[in-house]
């Protein structure tokens, strides 16, 4: 891993200059390894971490699918042509009782619920959907929502 | 009514000044909105399995004493753990003592060895406790300054220079708090067979040993001749985040366990038998998040330390720890009174140099064991400051 992604993994947000302060490496440098990482497609994109309990104005839903493999290239076909959807953020090929496991996004659960018998239902070859709506999140992508954590009486001096 | 208490207060307890760090503490508590690099332990929370196993102990009704060593299980796994970090080996019957951390096992080495009079050297800048603890046990505390120019390692001929006749211990904690400082192993090495000669007994605090980041930790115990001598106090407070879990202990020849055994169990009992179950999953499942802290510490500590240097307070790399100790004197103030300055006026909280003893004069402590956010935020008020007030 070059210590550029390193530094962003654990997790502080750092301007580029504050990177290369701590680095000890040029701004320049920094801005190359970044672009390196782009362009070997180790990172897809940047973006920060949500907290979906702040977002009120859509729901999410995961969808298991099950789907009829295809003599010429197995499932991959049908599992890219349902990532292309805009409401699917995740796209997985699971082991086990289903084939397809879809993290879906939207505006309300009418609408999800019209992606799913309009769009996904309809496809050739999809057997049957299994949905199920995300309620209340308690972890999102490695950032717990259940408040602070450590203890916020620590005293500012210690022995 | 007037407080006439204080004339109950024994003499030798009278005797003890407060502690530097107290006087600062009250100080800190009223800013709130100071950066803190003022804090002696570690800024990440005790990693979860570890926190877990505490609760599924208290779950499974795990709410007794214990024996007055410690858990067996826990001695076991300390023995393991010591025999292949230290390569001196324990037997977890009768050579391991598991206490409250490792102040309490300073205070009960100290009284199980100590006769009134007797002489304990020590190395200075240091831990807090090290003096008072010895005043406590009726000893003689003489301490060996240490200078930056050596990197605060204590070097055979200082502590040569310093002993005398009555000198029965030898204390030592490398890396050291507040310092960083260590000691390279033949500096050690010529130490352990001053300390044969004079027929002195060590007690070693190596409670920072697994955040040394350049070179081997090597204990002082695994020389020769020096097990029989030696009382190696380790705990689990820094490298694995537990400060709050208060848990240590102690490896040593076993009558001078069985010493300590006995003043533990009149005063203590026993450590808290949920910090024991905690530990034990510390020694067998927190290696790899152990590894990942001092990485972390590593990489600030290049950091901070350059940026003083950077300011132009001279900062010598230490070796091991999460503190910097900077050379504040080209600001024209004492310790005591840049530390107040600097968190009144460019909000950053660091711990004056003088709180670890007079040698500490010229340098204040500060702890990179926080965000890399903070450091830079505090570096950069810390120059603003500097450049304003230094003449």
């Amino acid at each position: 891993m070059n210590s550029v992604l390193q530094l962003i993994m654990e997790g502080e947000s750092l301007t580029t200059a504050q990177m290369a302060e701590v680095l000890k490496i040029s701004h320049e440098e920094v801005e190359k390894q970044l672009a390196q990482l782009k362009e070997q497609g180790k990172v897809l994109g940047w973006r920060p971490i949500l907290n979906p309990d702040m977002d009120e104005n859509s729901v999410r839903a995961v969808i298991e699918v099950k789907i009829s493999p295809e003599r010429e290239g197995g499932f991959d076909r049908l599992a890219q042509r349902i990532s292309q959807f805009e409401q699917v953020e995740n796209c997985y090929l699971m082991s086990g009782g289903y084939d397809l496991l879809l993290f879906v996004r939207a505006q309300n659960l009418r609408k999800v619920a019209a992606f799913v018998y309009e769009r996904l239902a309809t496809i050739g070859g999809v057997v049957s959907t299994s949905t199920h709506f995300i309620l209340r999140p308690y972890k999102e992508q490695g950032f717990l929502l259940s408040g602070q954590q450590g203890n916020p009486d620590k005293p500012m001096i210690s022995a | 009514m007037k407080d006439n208490s204080q004339r109950f207060v024994a003499q030798h307890v009278a005797g003890i000044p407060r502690s530097g760090i107290r006087d600062f503490f009250s100080i800190a508590a009223e800013m709130k909105d100071a950066i803190s690099l003022g804090i002696g332990e570690p800024d990440f929370v005790t990693p979860w399995h570890i926190r877990e196993a505490a609760i599924y102990a208290l779950e499974k009704g795990k709410t007794s004493y214990t024996d007055n060593r410690g858990l067996l299980a826990l001695r076991r796994e300390i023995s393991k753990y010591v025999e292949k970090r230290f390569e001196v080996s324990y037997s977890p019957e009768t050579e391991i003592l598991v206490g409250v951390g490792v102040s309490e096992n300073i205070d009960l080495a100290l009284r199980a060895l100590l006769n009134p009079g007797d002489k304990v050297l020590y190395h200075e800048p240091c831990y807090v406790s090290y003096s008072p603890s010895v005043a406590l046990a009726f000893g003689e505390a003489i301490a060996v300054p240490t200078f930056a120019k050596d990197n605060f390692a204590i070097t055979p001929e200082a502590l040569i220079n310093a002993w005398q006749p009555g000198c029965k211990i030898l204390m030592l904690n490398f890396p050291t708090n507040p310092t960083g400082g260590t000691v390279d192993k033949k500096a050690l090495e010529k130490i352990a067979a001053f300390v044969v000669e004079k027929d002195m007994v060590v007690i070693s605090d190596e409670i920072y040993s697994e955040l040394t980041f350049e070179g081997e930790h090597t204990s002082i115990a695994s020389m020769p001749g020096m097990r029989e001598r030696t009382i190696l106090l380790h705990g689990f407070s820094k490298a694995f985040a537990m400060t709050g879990f208060r848990i240590g202990y102690a490896c040593a020849p076993a009558a001078i366990i069985e010493a300590m055994m006995k003043i533990h169990q009149y005063c203590m009992m026993c450590a808290p038998i949920l910090s024991q179950e905690a530990a034990i999953e510390a020694l067998r499942n927190g290696e790899s998040a152990m590894l990942e802290m001092r990485e972390q510490y590593h990489r600030r500590r290049d950091y901070v330390v350059a940026r003083f240097n950077e300011l132009g307070l001279p900062c010598h790399l230490p070796r091991g720890s999460f503190y910097a100790f900077p050379d504040i004197s080209s600001a024209g103030l004492s310790s005591m009174e840049f530390a107040t300055r600097v968190i009144h006026e460019a909000k950053v909280a660091m711990v004056p140099g003088t709180a670890f003893g007079p040698s500490g004069a010229g340098f204040v402590r500060a702890a990179f064991s926080t965000s890399y956010e903070n450091l830079i935020e505090a570096t950069e008020r810390l120059g603003r400051w500097l450049d304003k007030n230094r003449k």
